[in-house]
């Protein structure tokens, strides 16, 4: 077993990064590792900014990470990205979903969406930017968006040999949504060049 | 091994069942509530309720515990505060049954309204207090728990925080042991808290307490790791585990499970054997203080801070000066606060009370609280569950004292807060006369939780059919002689109503009455709405009702269709009448 690993999946409440981490975490458990996980209920889910801690390796104490400590960032919309960019290993890897979702207050007209959220963590980390909701919408349903940005994932940290990842989404996805999530896996893998 | 990934709230339900629990009674509050959403899959094997509040959750527990079960009890730390009666008399009385009670406190205030430090209720109310640091030591503890608080005729506190509650690690099962009731005997020497018995009961507590040290210092839960003789770490909670990651690993731990009465002289013989040591915990000085009171040296809150939530970056900067190695890109993140959902019946009221420049609003917990965030900024003051009528009755006192007369007072609560401790706030208002209208939110749910049963829903926690009860019958009972249900979506509606209880010559109540759009088991009524953008002149009047869905763009309206629910409320603001709703 290699070093322990820590991935956030960041978000806005209600993008669907409780699966994404159900899948990580299923497979990861499958493939012996030890593993905790961490999120935060309550308040914080109604439209809030919401992130979810994974943890795993040969033996994991703490569920939660402080700043500069995180493998990865996988971000469900691109301001959370730099929202959450402070806690990265500085050779840490991000995925971003290039997907812009004004806060309250920016719909309020009373701030502006920061421009140049992409350029400035590219500037920094080693990133992969997709547009996960465009490619979910394509294969037919913007519902798998987070299976997209899980695939890319699995590229981008080189998770593919850990376990079989289809049959782990195959497991964890109602029936009726199985192909669609494993083209949604296939889809977002190949977005990502390695 | 079959090992399950379960939150700390999981584990601590199937504990609780595998310890052949038979009454289970909790009010939900973030970050306690999964427990007793997990245990209605026990519902053959034992009860389990939602209470009005935790002090009648804690009552119908412990009077469990009194009639020979084994119970449980759990809330969110200031949940503790509302059941402290029962609870510090429980110490003196002593338990028939095992009899735990669960505090789930929240460093760093996720969801609620303060930090506060409950390992002090476990010391003032001389109870034990247990400290599981993940969810398979949830599990274990829970049953630990029972042994002790049978073994030692006391109630024990169970005490976890967000990050033990809510975070998720590998657990294995064990199995259900059904306990033996003994039969039923009064025993009023024993659970009558008369004075009399009070003065047997309180040497017995403080001798159960010493005892009770005896036991933590054998006690598997209380376990020292030995790595190296040059720094020892006391600790316990979640803290250990941060603890773990921070120190270098010839770092030798002292790892508290039970942490009311702190077993002195282990620490002690700990100490001796390390030549530094630090105690590493969340929030207050609790374990340091009384370690240094003891005479043993150590460092801690000088370095860790007692705000907020720790974690290994934390401790290793503030401990050892080791800065993590963070990257500014140099492009901020514009906040992006919880907001009232689209389609919320809350938004119609906030915004009517928006409107009124004399409206004093006193609020309360719940979603409602963000009826205080802009753009609505409808709420003078959020205090605590209940308060809001009564907060609301004292401004208005002082606003008669004081000779004011041009504010108009509102005490503003929901359905669930209603039957949690509003209930006396109305009594208050109408039978001291004070010029408060009291507003019952009624949205049929325990919404900010995450939608628990409460005693208008018309369900139980086991899924059963319940007669509800019905808030404008219990106002009317106290005397409000006029209460005016409304619809708070209908905002010409929700204005008269408003105006209708101010000019009321007899006692005024106002209930908003519509259901929260995420219950799934109503048919909503959803739609969309549309901007018609010639008729659009860009004024932003229907930005003032706050709502997530409604943005501008430019000059123009626009409305987020993925977002929308076609609740109106945007359309009924516009001047220009550009906003309405889609046919079907």
């Amino acid at each position: 077993m290699t070093k322990n690993k820590s991935a956030l999946l960041v978000g806005v409440g209600g993008q669907g990064a409780i699966l994404t981490a159900k899948v990580l975490v299923g497979g990861l458990m499958r493939a012996g590792y030890d593993v905790k996980m961490s999120e935060v209920h309550g308040m914080s889910q109604r439209g809030g900014s919401v992130s979810t801690q994974v943890h795993w390796g040969e033996k994991v104490n703490s569920p939660v990470i402080g700043k500069g400590a995180a493998d990865i960032i996988v971000a469900f919309e691109k301001m959370e990205a730099v929202r959450y960019a402070d806690y990265l290993k500085p050779d840490g890897v991000v995925v971003i979903n290039d997907y812009e979702m004004a806060s309250s207050s920016i719909a309020a007209g009373l701030c502006e969406y920061p421009a140049g959220c992409l350029e400035a963590m590219e500037k920094h980390f080693c990133c992969h930017v997709l547009e996960a909701g465009r490619i979910a919408h394509e294969l037919g349903s913007a519902k798998c968006m987070n299976i997209v940005l899980f695939g890319s994932m699995v590229k981008a940290l080189h998770m593919e040999d850990v376990v079989d990842w289809e049959s782990v989404i195959a497991e964890t996805v109602p029936e009726k949504f199985r192909a669609l999530n494993l083209r949604a896996y296939r889809a977002g893998y190949d977005a990502v060049r390695a | 091994m079959d090992r399950h990934l379960l939150s700390g709230n999981e584990a601590i339900a199937r504990g609780a069942y595998e310890a052949g629990v038979k009454v289970c009674s909790a009010y939900p509050g973030t970050p306690s509530t999964e427990i007793f959403e997990e245990l209605p899959q026990y519902k053959d094997a034992l009860y389990c309720e939602w209470a009005p509040n935790e002090k009648v959750a804690t009552e119908v527990a412990y009077g469990a515990s009194i009639a020979g079960v084994r119970s449980l009890c759990a809330m969110k730390h200031v949940g503790v505060n509302v059941a402290a009666d029962p609870i510090y008399t429980a110490a003196y009385n002593g338990v028939g049954g095992g009899f735990v009670i669960v505090s789930a406190d929240d460093p760093s205030m996720h969801s609620s309204q303060n930090e506060q430090d409950n390992r002090y209720y476990a010391k003032s109310a001389k109870l034990p207090m247990l400290e599981p640091s993940d969810s398979q030591e949830c599990l274990d503890f829970m049953k630990e728990a029972y042994r002790i608080s049978e073994q030692f005729d006391m109630p024990v506190l169970f005490r976890t925080t967000t990050r033990v509650a809510h975070s998720k690690s590998l657990v294995t099962l064990g199995q259900r042991e059904e306990r033996p009731v003994p039969p039923y005997a009064r025993n009023t020497r024993k659970y009558i808290a008369s004075p009399a018995n009070a003065m047997l009961n309180h040497p017995k507590l403080e001798k159960n307490m010493e005892e009770l040290e005896r036991f933590a210092c054998a006690s598997p839960l209380n376990r020292v790791e030995m790595n190296g003789t040059k720094i020892g770490v006391v600790t316990a909670s979640i803290a250990y585990q941060y603890a773990k990651d921070a120190f270098p690993a010839d770092t030798s731990f002292l790892k508290l499970g039970i942490t009311n009465p702190l077993p002195m002289e282990l620490i002690r013989d700990f100490a001796s054997k390390v030549e530094k040591l630090y105690v590493i915990e969340e929030l207050e000085d609790f374990m340091e203080a009384q370690i240094r009171a003891a005479g043993i040296p150590c460092v801690g809150k000088e370095l860790t801070g007692r705000l907020y939530e720790l974690n290994p970056q934390l401790i290793r900067q503030r401990v050892f000066g080791e800065a993590a190695p963070v990257t500014d890109v140099g492009v901020s993140a514009v906040s992006r606060p919880p907001a009232l959902c689209p389609g919320c019946p809350h938004r119609g009221f906030f915004y009517t009370m928006s409107r009124h420049k004399d409206f004093v609003v006193a609020g309360d917990i719940g979603c409602y609280t963000l009826g205080g965030s802009a753009p609505l900024s409808a709420l003078d003051s959020c205090v605590c569950m209940g308060g809001g009528f009564t907060v609301a009755m004292g401004m208005a006192k002082a606003f008669e004292m004081a000779g004011v007369t041009d504010k108009k007072v509102f005490g503003v609560m929901g359905d669930s807060t209603f039957f949690h401790s509003g209930m006396t706030g109305a009594a208050e208002i109408v039978y001291n006369k004070g010029k408060v209208i009291p507003v019952v939110l009624d949205n049929s749910i325990t919404g900010m939780t995450g939608h628990q049963e409460n005693p208008g829903s018309g369900f139980t926690l086991q899924g059963d059919m319940a007669e509800s009860l019905k808030i404008e019958e219990i106002l009317r009972a106290y005397g409000y002689e006029n209460v005016i249900i409304v619809d708070p979506q209908d905002l010409a509606a929700m204005e008269r109503a408003v105006q209708d209880a101010l000019a009321s010559s007899v006692p005024a109540a106002i209930i908003t009455r519509r259901p929260c759009l995420l219950i799934k088991r109503i048919k909503h009524d959803i739609g969309k709405c549309a901007v018609d953008p010639d008729k659009c002149i860009g004024c932003k009047r229907c930005l003032s009702v706050g709502c997530p869905a409604v943005i501008v763009e430019g000059k123009k309206a626009r409305i987020d269709r993925d977002q929308c629910v076609g609740c109106t409320v945007c359309a009924q603001v516009c001047p220009m009448g550009a906003i309405s709703r889609e046919e079907k």
